[in-house]
């Protein structure tokens, strides 16, 4: 089926922030204290082969399976948006020790509690698109 | 009878991760995304949730093709799997722990919260006390989990992504607006550590 190869790319995911304990809550409570190389190794070095996949992509004009050329598009110009919006997530991010992926992933391994995140996560979600129109971007 | 290469290898994928395996696994994860002809980040499935639950009728927002976006809720289906997988199957030796620094363990000594819990260098549990049902009703639980979630959901939409939009397809893209997005959840990240904190443990 279509649909099955990014249910193996979740797998795969998953099984990776799980090991590096990038799940981890206490990571988090590491990370924001600058106590450990750890996570910031994890995020600096998927950004450096990141952006040598990327640069590779465009230098190569690679191509999806379904035949179009990959492009990246552009985001919005804007400051206010990503730098408000960056830090109400990073408020939560560093409350709950959890960010969207590794939310999912703790579900799977058995945290049931997290369905409340995730539901409060989608009302966050609802209450944006509510007040969209009246907030800065 | 399991083969023992199956067990060596059970074994192999066991033992807690080093940075520098995940990073550049996180990135082939993005590259398949990309080869797949998608992007990824996680955090817009709550986007397609709400629209797929009828939040279409109350903002143009949510009035978008969100049927396409079935896919991303296959990758966050499999994040689910792969948790499974991980915490069942693949366990490190030492149990489910956050192999987290020996200043950690005691910078959360000092807490008044997690004093109490006798936390030993190679003994933090992978996580908190707090996710848990019992916790949920408590006033800490609560705001942790249920306040958490709220920011988490209402940011990242404000912001257009969250770690894997921003931090990961997005630097990865050189776009500015992701770097931006990225400073954001870091000084968010640092003012809940540090100003908000010693409030709440």
């Amino acid at each position: 089926m279509k649909l099955s190869k990014f249910i193996l790319v979740g797998i795969f995911f998953g099984v990776i922030l799980y090991k590096a304990e990038a799940v981890s809550w206490f990571r988090i409570f590491e990370m924001f204290h600058f106590q450990s190389f750890h996570m910031y190794g994890i995020i600096f070095s998927a950004i450096a082969v990141g952006i040598g996949v990327v640069q590779l992509i465009k230098w190569r004009h690679m191509k999806s399976i379904e035949g179009k050329e990959i492009v990246f598009n552009p985001k919005d110009k804007s400051v206010p948006r990503y730098l408000i919006g960056g830090f109400i997530f990073g408020l939560g991010w560093a409350l709950a020790g959890i960010c969207p992926g590794p939310m999912f992933i703790l579900l799977g391994s058995g945290y049931t509690v997290l369905i409340v995140f995730l539901s409060t996560a989608m009302l966050g979600t609802f209450l944006y698109g509510l007040l969209r129109k009246y907030l800065p971007h | 009878m399991v083969p023992e290469f199956l067990i060596q290898i059970r074994d192999f994928i066991s033992q807690p991760w080093p940075w520098w395996v995940a990073g550049p696994m996180i990135a082939a994860t993005m590259f398949f995304l990309l080869w797949f002809g998608r992007e990824f980040g996680i955090s817009a499935n709550f986007r397609v949730m709400c629209a797929a639950d009828g939040a279409d009728n109350f903002a143009d927002f949510f009035k978008f093709d969100w049927a396409s976006q079935g896919w991303n809720l296959m990758v966050a289906l499999g994040a689910m799997f792969g948790g499974y997988l991980a915490a069942h199957y693949f366990l490190s030796p030492d149990g489910d722990v956050a192999h987290v620094s020996a200043a950690t363990v005691h910078t959360l000594q000092q807490m008044d919260y997690f004093a109490g819990l006798d936390l030993k260098e190679g003994q933090v549990p992978l996580v908190p006390p707090f996710y848990s049902w019992e916790a949920l009703f408590t006033w800490r639980g609560l705001l942790i989990i249920a306040g958490g979630g709220l920011l988490v959901g209402f940011g990242a939409r404000y912001a257009g992504g969250c770690t894997s939009g921003h931090a990961i397809s997005g630097m990865s893209a050189l776009q500015l607006g992701s770097l931006i997005a990225v400073i954001g959840f870091f000084l968010g990240g640092l003012t809940m550590t540090y100003l908000i904190f010693p409030l709440i443990f």
